[in-house]
């Protein structure tokens, strides 16, 4: 692990140590270790923390959806008809890389069938649905000593709990929990910047159960062996931090502060920020070990151990032109329409709603989508918030967007390759490398959407690679088929040439034999001529 | 059913970009009046008024929407660039003549905003040097040094008609520029030191220039101080300038000028803050700037010792410009993660 600077400080860490918040009080940046480019957009977080989290009542129906993490299908366990508990397992985990999902309350399975989901695909795919029975009767909850029990034991235990990264990744956990024996962890880097415009889900439960982050990062720590474990938070969430500052006095915790700069929460330049190394492309930051979680996985880890509660819920942000912005506790399954109800309706007519953040969010299909367990914040879009794109102008190459990239891209290269078709060429520019964070198109005057052509460019070069391989086992089955043509082919003509010399053969034997014949008719025939002179 | 983000952008749009170019150039344009006279005005209105008018033509012509390409500022930018870089007593049909040949050559021929390989106010500037040497070389005296009495009106007429004048007063009006006339003088085994013991010489380059120059460095530091330029070029371009001029000067301070002379007599200030910086035709890469500037200065330098021309500069540019694209593949920033 090559450490690119050393812990002295740079620059903009003293710069930001003297930056005093309004209320006087200090976050202090030190050791940070600044990455290149990043944005600072307008944050709108304090419009969605006035009001405390409120938990969402039961929805009329609850739609579950069986992939709501990465890996394979959930496996389904119910049937239409089926009475289902709360916390009861109703698709179970298919292999390893896969996770459960459990009934979020009591109540009736009524159909299963495809639905519309989150997702920016808008494709439907299958879903539980369950009518609640409002009694909301838990099945028998399991608690897990986990301060006595191995962590091959916790890690087995974990498998069964559903969750999966909230921070919107769904990798399912316990897999980053089990690590490759070879690899060793030193570090634990629990992911609290949140630097998404908007999003304030992460803020809202580190300051209302900052006690059960702090419970969970020590339990993530210990199954790991990790040696240290380092929370790395944005320095625009004051209480937040105060409140992890206090969970964690008596632990070894470090919280580090880092500075608000979009896109400081993506994990890779999370741990530049705090430790000063470079995840190199190729690899996970596990294979330097470093694993990462974010606050609301970890809490989730230390619910499910201490109270044996799964994963059936989130936090999640209604923002934007909603009359009440503000962060839910919702069941996995409502229908988004109820926590638009609940956030004082939608006064537009436009009924456009964005999930995830600004900057890498998407347009919902549909109102009707389920909460997931990806669903960290649903934004109201509005033209005044979120004004139509400007129209498009030539790119006049101000490398405005390179000074922006966070990971040193020419971000307009690759608009110039994406949009003349040289997809090598954007390829041999690192395309692949782009996070998609959005910061080049969000600084470039000409309002080119650059990261929209990458993201084409990208699922080209894919379909290309797709199709060449495809074409090349194509070819090499029709060379094969060819070739084994040829082979009966040559191997028929052999026979052909075989029997053909046979037939020569026999006829040169049969010739023989006549001519001999002949001659012994003659010799005979002589002789009884001879005889009879 | 999108993925358009990010939904938010903040950008300042090109035609904001190059309204502070423009701004930029305020300063320096007002002492120029104050030193010169109205001259440059003149020609600047000329230059904005043919710009409009050719590029309205060519965007209908190339059945382009008219509105954004005009507003977008770029092409004011290349005309006011071309109008203070020529003589600002040239006849009114040089600015006109070079406006016209900037947006063909150097612009639209090329595709037009965002694809011009060259530097369009260098290209025109290029051409009325090659095609008319002798008007492109005659520098106005500032007003204070004329002898006898001349006035705006007088500008006015020589610029639109020099046949109004008499010779007499042309003469008090011109003279070589500050470079050209040291270039002379050496040929004829001058001192420098003598040579610059000449009227139009001030107290570091030539008598008022100073002070346009200055005006144009305050407009520069105002760019930089915008995010409209990164400081890499003029940083780059100044410092090299300055530093190999130094040089030969020391070697031998009776042939060669001062290195702040280089810098402040002819147009190095108005090149590294405004006509270098033209994003187009520069490289992106933070390290090819710097290469760049670093080219172009020794070129500069290159050509006013030892070149056929007085001032180097637009060679110097179109030089380089054709370097761009190798410079910026060879200066590609290292990707994060790879080592
Ligand atoms: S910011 Fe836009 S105009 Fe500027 S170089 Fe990048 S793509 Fe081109
Ligand atoms: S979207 Fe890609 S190219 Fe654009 S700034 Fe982010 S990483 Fe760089």
């Amino acid at each position: 692990m090559k450490i690119l600077h050393h812990g002295n400080g740079n620059i903009l860490s003293i710069i930001f140590k003297k930056l005093k918040r309004p209320d006087g009080f200090v976050m202090q940046l030190e050791n940070i270790f600044k990455f290149n480019g990043g944005v600072h957009p307008d944050e709108n977080k304090t419009v969605s923390t006035r009001l405390p989290i409120a938990k969402l009542p039961i929805p009329k129906k609850l739609i579950l959806p069986l992939r709501q993490h990465v890996g394979h299908v959930a496996k389904l366990k119910v049937k239409p008809g089926d009475q289902v508990l709360k916390g009861q397992i109703i698709a179970e985990a298919d292999g390893n890389i896969s996770a459960a999902i459990h009934a979020p309350t009591s109540g009736k399975v009524v159909k299963i069938s495809e639905e519309i989901l989150p997702h920016p695909s808008g494709l439907p795919d299958f879903c539980i649905t369950i009518e609640p029975d409002f009694k909301d009767t838990w099945v028998e909850k399991k608690p897990i000593s986990w301060k006595t029990l191995d962590r091959n034991k916790l890690i087995e235990a974990i498998s069964q709990s559903g969750i999966v990264g909230l921070g919107g990744a769904v990798f399912p956990t316990h897999m980053k929990l089990k690590i490759n024996q070879s690899q060793l962890i030193n570090t634990l880097v629990i992911n609290a910047a949140e630097c998404e415009p908007f999003i304030t889900c992460d803020d809202m439960l580190m300051r209302e159960r900052a006690d059960e982050i702090i419970q969970g990062s020590l339990i993530a720590q210990t199954i790991l062996g990790a040696k240290e474990c380092v929370v790395g938070i944005e320095n625009n969430k004051t209480e937040a931090y105060e409140a992890l500052k206090k969970a964690a006095q008596k632990t070894s915790i470090e919280i580090k502060v880092v500075p608000t700069l979009y896109p400081s929460g993506d994990a890779k330049r999370l741990i530049y920020l705090l430790m000063g190394t470079e995840v190199p492309k190729e690899k996970r930051s596990v294979d330097l070990g470093i694993q990462v979680f974010n606050v609301a996985t970890v809490a989730a880890i230390y619910r499910y151990l201490e109270f044996g509660e799964p994963s059936i819920s989130r936090i999640i942000t209604i923002t934007g032109a909603v009359k009440v912005p503000q962060n839910y506790e919702a069941l996995f399954g409502t229908p988004l329409s109820e926590l638009i109800i609940a956030a004082g309706g939608s006064p537009n007519k436009t009924k456009k709603f964005i999930m995830g953040g600004p900057m890498m969010g998407f347009d919902l299909p549909s109102i009707h989508v389920p909460v997931t367990k990806a669903m960290n914040c649903v934004i109201e879009s509005s033209p005044e918030l979120f004004p139509a794109p400007k129209p498009v102008m030539p790119c006049i190459r101000c490398a405005r967007c390179a000074d922006a990239c966070p990971v040193n891209l020419q971000p307009q290269e690759l608009y110039w390759f994406s949009k003349s078709s040289q997809l090598e060429k954007a390829r041999d520019y690192n395309l692949f490398d782009c996070i998609e964070c959005g910061c080049c198109t969000y600084v470039c005057p000409s309002n080119i959407p650059l990261v929209q052509f990458y993201r084409y460019a990208k699922s080209e070069i894919i379909a290309q690679d797709k199709s060449k391989e495809a074409a090349n086992t194509a070819r090499e089955r029709n060379d094969f088929r060819l070739a084994r043509i040829e082979r009966e082919k040559k191997e028929r003509a052999e026979r052909n040439a075989q029997k053909a010399l046979g037939a020569q053969e026999k006829q040169a034997i049969d010739e023989k034999k006549s001519t001999i014949a002949a001659a012994m008719e003659r010799v005979k025939q002589t002789q009884q001529e001879n005889i009879k002179n | 059913m999108e993925n358009r983000s990010p939904y938010v952008v903040n950008a300042p749009s090109i035609s904001i970009i190059m309204l502070k170019v423009l701004l930029a150039l305020i300063p320096g344009i007002a002492l120029y009046v104050y030193v010169f006279g109205i001259g440059v005005i003149i020609n600047i209105l000329l230059a904005s008024v043919t710009v409009i008018l050719t590029e309205c033509a060519i965007l209908a012509i190339r059945k382009l929407p008219i509105k954004p390409f005009i507003l977008d500022g770029s092409g004011l930018v290349t005309a006011w660039l071309l109008a203070l870089s020529i003589p600002s007593i040239a006849p009114w049909w040089i600015i006109v003549l070079g406006t016209i040949l900037c947006i063909i050559f150097g612009k639209h021929l090329y595709g037009g905003l965002g694809y011009n390989l060259f530097n369009p106010a260098m290209v025109g500037y290029a051409i009325l040097l090659i095609s008319f040497p002798s008007i492109m070389t005659h520098w106005q005296i500032p007003s204070n040094l004329m002898i006898g009495h001349t006035d705006w009106l007088d500008q006015i007429k020589v610029i639109f008609n020099s046949n109004l004048l008499s010779k007499e007063t042309l003469d008090a009006m011109s003279s070589a520029t500050p470079l050209d006339y040291i270039k002379t003088q050496l040929t004829l085994n001058q001192p420098l030191a003598t040579i610059q013991q000449d009227k139009i010489f001030g107290f570091v380059g030539g008598r008022g220039l100073e002070l346009i120059n200055l005006g144009y460095l305050a407009g520069g530091l105002y760019m930089l101080k915008e995010k409209i330029i990164s400081w890499h070029l003029p940083v780059a371009f100044l410092s090299t300038l300055f530093v190999s001029a130094l040089l030969f000067n020391i070697i031998s301070p009776d042939t060669f000028a001062s290195p702040l002379f280089h810098i402040i007599s002819g147009g190095s200030i108005l090149c590294a803050f405004f006509i270098i910086t033209d994003p187009v035709s520069a490289p992106t890469t933070p390290k090819g700037k710097i290469y760049f500037g670093m080219g172009i200065a020794l070129l500069v330098l290159i050509i006013r010792l030892f070149g056929g021309y007085p001032e180097g500069i637009a060679f110097a540019v179109l030089f380089l410009n054709i370097c761009v694209p190798l410079i910026d593949s060879l200066t590609q920033p290292r990707i994060f993660g790879h080592k």
